[in-house]
C-alpha cells in the first residue's frame, strides 16, 4: 500500500511553521546582509559588511554579551538553589502546603514591566524605602547608580520574579517521582540528607536540566527589567545584548546591523546552549547520552 | 523693532481677545477653554465648527498620556464634535514614536495622517512628510509663534512641521534660597563669594555643592545641589549640550558647533566639550543619591518636589513646581543657562578668555502631516486647531500635558499673574528669561538634525554615560564618541551630513 499521500496532511502543519519561525529566520539573514537605516530605506545589498563591523569593530556587543552570560548564569543558579528549595520544602505534607503554593507563584505571575518599576521605585536611592530603611544604621547603598551595585539589583529582580518558574517545573517534578526509590531508601536506613543526594536529586536530574536549559533561555533574552531599572546603565555596566541590540534597531534604527547581531546573537546562543547541556548532562548525570 | 511692535500688538489682541471672549458659548460646551472662552482666529472653535469633515477619518499616532497624548485626544474629541470628523488617537510610548512612524513611512505606507514625536526627527522624516500649506504658514496665528520655533519646525525655509510646542533648557533655582538674606550671609562667611544666581557653571557648581547634603529649607528633610537628566537614555545628551553650549559655542568661530561645517570634523572631543563633560563629572557629587540614575521624570519630581536648589532642561520642573498645590510654589526662579568664564575657539586652538553665554533651543513635540494621506486639510485642519489660542493658553497652564509657550503672547507676565497665580517679579522673570533666548539672543545653539540623528545622539549618551559612571575620563569618553561619530559619518556619507548640518548652522550663524 502506499501512502504518499500523508505527506499533504503534513502540508497545513509544514507551511504554517515555515511562516512563523523559518520565514523569520531567513529575512533576518536577508535583513542582515543589508544597509537599511533611517536615511538608506530597503533591503540592498551590503555583502557582509554588517558582520565584518561586528566582529572588527563593535566590542561594545561582545561586552554586552559577557554581561549577558554574567546575568543569565548568575540568575539561574540562584533561582534553581531557591526554587529547588522552596519546592522541597511544600513538596511534603506542610501546614498551608495549598496557600504557599500559590504565593510563591504570585511574582511570575505579575508582569515584569509593572513590578520592575516598582522594585525601581523600592530601590530608589533617595526616595525609595529600602535606603529610608538603611539610613537608620547609615547606610545609602546607590542600587541603581553604582556599576557593580546595580549588577546586584539587576539580579535580585530577575531573581525574585522567576524562581517561581523554577519552583513550578521543579515542584512537579518532584510529585511525578516515583515512590518506590524512596520506600526502599526508607528501608535501607537513608536520612533525609542522604534520601536527598542519593534519590531525588539524581531522580530530578532530567527535570532539572530541562528547568535550567528553558530559564537559560529566557534569561538570556532579559530586556524589560534592564530597559526599566537602569537601561543599560549606569554608563554600559548593566547592557546586555537584547538591550544593546534593542537601542541599535530602534532608537537608532540600524535595521540591517541589528539583524546582523540578532543572527550572530541565535548562532552564539545555540552554540552555547549545546555545550551548557552537555556540561548539565555531566554534572547532574555523570555520563554524556 | 518693527519685530517687538507687531509682538507687543499681538500680545495684547490676544490678551484683549480673551478677555473679551471668556464665558461664552464655546466654553460653555467645552469647559477646556474656561479661562479664556474662545479666541478669534483662522482655526478657533467658532472657524472649526463651520467646517463639515463628516464621514471623513483622521488617524493620529501620539505620545503615551498625559505628555501630549492627553491634548491630543482632547482637541481630537474637541475637533470632532466641532466638524463630524472621526478622529482615531493611537498612543505610543516616546522611544517608539519614531521607529512605529518610520517603518511605515519606509515602507510607503500611510497609516497615520499625522504622527507626533521630536523636532529633531525632522531631517529622516522629512522626505515623506507634507509641507505646511502657505495658508496656514500666513495666517496670524502663526505669525504669533516665535522665530525660534518657525526655524525649529522648519527645514531650510520650508516649514514641516507644524509648531505645537515650545522648548528650550534653562535654569531653574529656589528663589527662597537663593535671594534669602540670612543664606546670603552665611553663604558669603563661609566661601568668602557672593550667593546669586549663578552666572557660569563653576559657580553653579560652588554653590551646589555647598547647599548639598543638609536641610537648608527646614523641613526636616536633606536637600541636594542639583537635579538632572543623567540617566543612559535619549535625554541625557541634551543636558550634556546644555552644559556644553557655554565653553563650545564660540560667536567669533562661526561655522559649526557639533562639527567643523568645511572638515565635517567632529568638535565633540575639543577641550570645550571636555571642559563641560569634567564639570558634570563632578556633578555626580552634588545631586541626590541615586542622581546619575535620573530620568526627565526624575529630575520634575526631585527639583518640583523641593529636593534640589538647581535643576535645568525642559519646562516641566518649573512648571511642576509651581502648579497649585506645590510646596515650593513661588519659590523658584528661571534664568538663563549658565555661562563660562572662557570658551574654546577652534581656530586659536585656544581658550578665548572672555565671559559666554549661548542659549539651547532644544528639541521638543512636533507634529506633522504625512505625505501619504489622504486627509491633508483635515489633518492641517486638526493640527491647527489643537494650536489655537484659545486651546493652547488652556494647554500651558498643565503641567503634565507637556504643551510649553512657543507664542510671542505666551510670554506676557500677566497671563500667569492672573490665570495661574504666580508672583509679578517670577512671571516676569520666566517670560523675559525666555523670551530674551528666542527672539534676542544670537548666539544660539538649535538641535543637531542631521541624517542618522539618533546615531550621533545615542553615542553621546553612550560615552558621557561612561565618564559619569566613572569607566573612562571625560576626554577617553568624548575621543571615543568622536571616533563613533567619524564612523557614522563614514556610513551617511559626508556630503549627505554636511548637506544637512549647513541648514542648521545657518540659523546657528544667524545667516537665515
Amino acid at each position: 500500500m502506499r501512502y504518499g499521500h500523508k505527506y499533504v496532511f503534513l502540508l497545513p502543519g509544514l507551511l504554517v511553521l515555515i511562516a512563523i519561525l523559518i520565514f523569520p529566520v531567513i529575512f533576518t539573514v536577508r535583513l542582515s546582509l543589508s544597509g537599511w537605516n533611517s536615511y538608506n530605506p530597503g533591503l540592498d545589498f551590503v555583502g557582509i559588511k554588517n558582520y565584518v563591523r561586528l566582529f572588527t569593530s563593535d566590542p561594545r556587543f561582545w561586552e554586552a554579551f559577557s554581561r549577558l552570560a554574567f546575568f543569565s548564569l548568575t540568575t539561574v543558579f540562584l533561582q534553581y538553589i531557591l526554587g529547588f528549595g522552596l519546592a522541597l520544602l511544600v513538596w511534603r505534607d506542610v501546614l498551608f502546603k495549598r496557600f504557599f503554593r500559590v504565593l510563591f507563584l504570585i511574582p511570575m505571575m505579575t508582569t515584569p514591566v509593572i513590578m520592575t518599576v516598582i522594585w525601581k521605585t523600592v530601590f530608589h536611592e533617595s526616595l525609595g524605602p529600602v535606603n529610608d530603611f538603611l539610613s537608620m544604621f547609615g547606610l545609602t547603598p546607590l542600587w541603581l547608580s553604582d556599576p557593580m551595585l546595580s549588577k546586584v539589583t539587576v539580579i535580585i529582580v530577575e531573581v525574585w520574579q522567576w524562581t517561581p518558574f523554577m519552583f513550578l517545573l521543579l515542584l512537579a517534578g518532584l510529585l511525578s517521582l516515583p515512590k518506590e526509590a524512596f520506600l526502599a531508601a526508607s528501608i535501607d536506613g537513608a536520612g533525609p540528607l542522604r534520601k536527598f543526594i542519593y534519590v531525588t536529586f539524581p531522580l530530578m536530574a532530567p527535570i532539572s536540566i530541562g528547568a535550567i536549559i528553558i530559564r537559560l533561555i529566557e534569561a538570556s533574552k532579559i530586556m524589560d527589567t534592564i530597559y526599566v531599572l537602569t537601561s543599560g546603565g549606569p554608563g554600559t555596566s548593566t547592557e546586555t545584548t537584547s538591550f544593546y541590540i534593542f537601542i541599535k534597531g530602534l532608537r537608532e534604527f540600524q535595521m540591517g546591523y541589528s539583524a546582523a547581531m540578532s543572527f550572530t546573537y541565535l548562532i552564539v546562543m545555540i552554540l552555547s546552549l549545546t555545550v551548557i547541556v552537555n556540561i548539565l548532562i555531566r554534572v547532574f548525570i555523570g555520563r554524556n547520552d | 523693532m518693527k519685530r517687538i511692535t507687531v509682538a507687543v500688538t499681538s500680545m495684547l489682541v490676544g490678551v484683549t481677545a480673551a478677555g473679551i471672549a471668556a464665558g461664552d458659548k464655546w466654553s460653555d460646551q467645552f469647559p477646556h477653554i474656561k479661562n479664556t472662552g474662545d479666541i478669534a482666529g483662522e482655526c478657533s472653535y467658532e472657524s472649526m465648527s463651520q467646517k463639515d469633515y463628516s464621514g471623513q477619518t483622521l488617524t493620529i499616532n501620539t505620545h503615551a498620556v498625559p505628555v501630549m497624548g492627553e491634548p491630543t485626544a482632547l482637541h481630537a474629541e474637541q475637533f470632532s464634535a466641532l466638524t463630524g470628523a472621526e478622529v482615531n488617537v493611537i498612543h505610543t510610548p516616546a522611544g517608539d514614536l519614531y521607529s512605529k512612524a518610520m517603518i511605515p513611512f519606509q515602507a510607503g505606507q500611510a497609516p497615520y495622517d499625522i504622527v507626533f514625536g521630536f523636532s529633531n526627527f525632522i531631517r529622516d522624516w522629512m522626505a515623506y512628510l507634507e509641507p505646511v500649506p502657505e495658508y496656514y504658514v500666513n495666517m496670524r496665528q502663526m505669525q504669533d509663534v516665535t522665530k525660534s520655533h518657525i526655524d525649529v519646525a522648519s527645514w531650510d525655509g520650508t516649514m514641516m512641521q507644524f509648531p505645537i510646542d515650545g522648548d528650550r533648557h534653562y535654569l531653574k533655582y529656589r528663589k527662597d534660597v537663593i535671594d534669602n538674606p540670612e543664606l546670603q550671609a552665611k553663604y558669603l562667611a563661609e566661601t568668602g563669594n557672593e550667593l546669586r544666581v549663578p552666572q557660569t557653571w563653576k559657580e553653579y557648581a560652588e554653590i551646589a555643592a555647598y547647599f548639598n547634603g543638609w536641610d537648608w529649607d527646614g523641613d526636616g528633610e536633606l536637600e541636594y545641589g542639583s537635579a538632572e537628566v543623567m540617566k543612559k537614555d535619549d535625554l541625557m545628551y541634551a543636558a550634556f549640550f546644555s552644559r556644553s553650549v557655554a565653553y563650545a559655542k564660540n560667536p567669533a568661530t562661526p561655522g559649526g558647533f557639533f562639527f567643523d561645517l568645511d572638515t565635517m570634523t567632529p568638535l565633540i572631543n575639543s577641550p570645550g566639550f571636555v571642559e563641560a563633560l569634567t564639570d558634570w563629572v563632578e556633578a555626580v557629587n552634588y545631586v541626590p543619591p541615586g542622581g546619575i540614575n535620573f530620568s526627565l521624570g526624575d529630575e520634575i519630581n526631585s527639583f518640583g518636589g523641593g529636593q534640589a536648589l538647581f535643576s535645568f532642561s525642559w519646562d516641566d520642573a518649573f512648571v511642576a513646581a509651581m502648579e497649585d498645590g506645590s510646596a515650593i510654589k513661588n519659590k523658584v526662579g528661571v534664568a538663563p543657562l549658565p555661562g563660562a568664564d572662557r570658551v574654546w575657539n577652534r581656530e586659536t586652538g585656544a581658550w578665548d578668555e572672555t565671559y559666554n553665554q549661548a542659549p539651547y533651543i532644544v528639541w521638543g513635540w512636533a507634529a506633522a502631516v504625512a505625505k501619504k494621506s489622504k486627509n491633508h486639510e483635515l489633518a492641517f485642519d486638526y493640527l491647527c486647531f489643537f494650536s489655537n489660542d484659545a486651546n493652547h493658553q488652556a494647554d500651558i497652564a498643565i503641567g503634565r500635558f507637556g504643551v510649553n509657550p512657543f507664542k510671542k503672547s505666551d510670554f506676557v507676565p500677566d497671563i500667569y499673574i492672573e490665570r495661574q497665580g504666580w508672583d509679578q517679579q517670577i512671571a516676569e522673570e520666566y517670560t523675559e528669561t525666555l523670551m530674551d533666548m528666542e527672539e534676542k539672543s544670537t548666539n544660539r545653539v538649535f538641535p543637531l538634525r542631521v541624517p542618522g540623528v539618533f546615531e550621533f545622539t545615542s553615542a553621546v549618551a553612550t560615552g558621557t554615560s561612561k565618564a559619569l559612571a566613572g569607566q573612562l575620563s571625560p576626554q577617553e569618553a568624548l575621543d571615543e564618541v568622536a571616533a563613533e561619530w567619524e564612523a557614522i559619518i563614514e556610513r551617511v556619507g559626508v556630503d549627505n551630513v554636511r548637506e544637512a548640518y549647513a541648514v542648521g548652522v545657518a540659523l546657528e550663524d544667524n545667516l537665515r
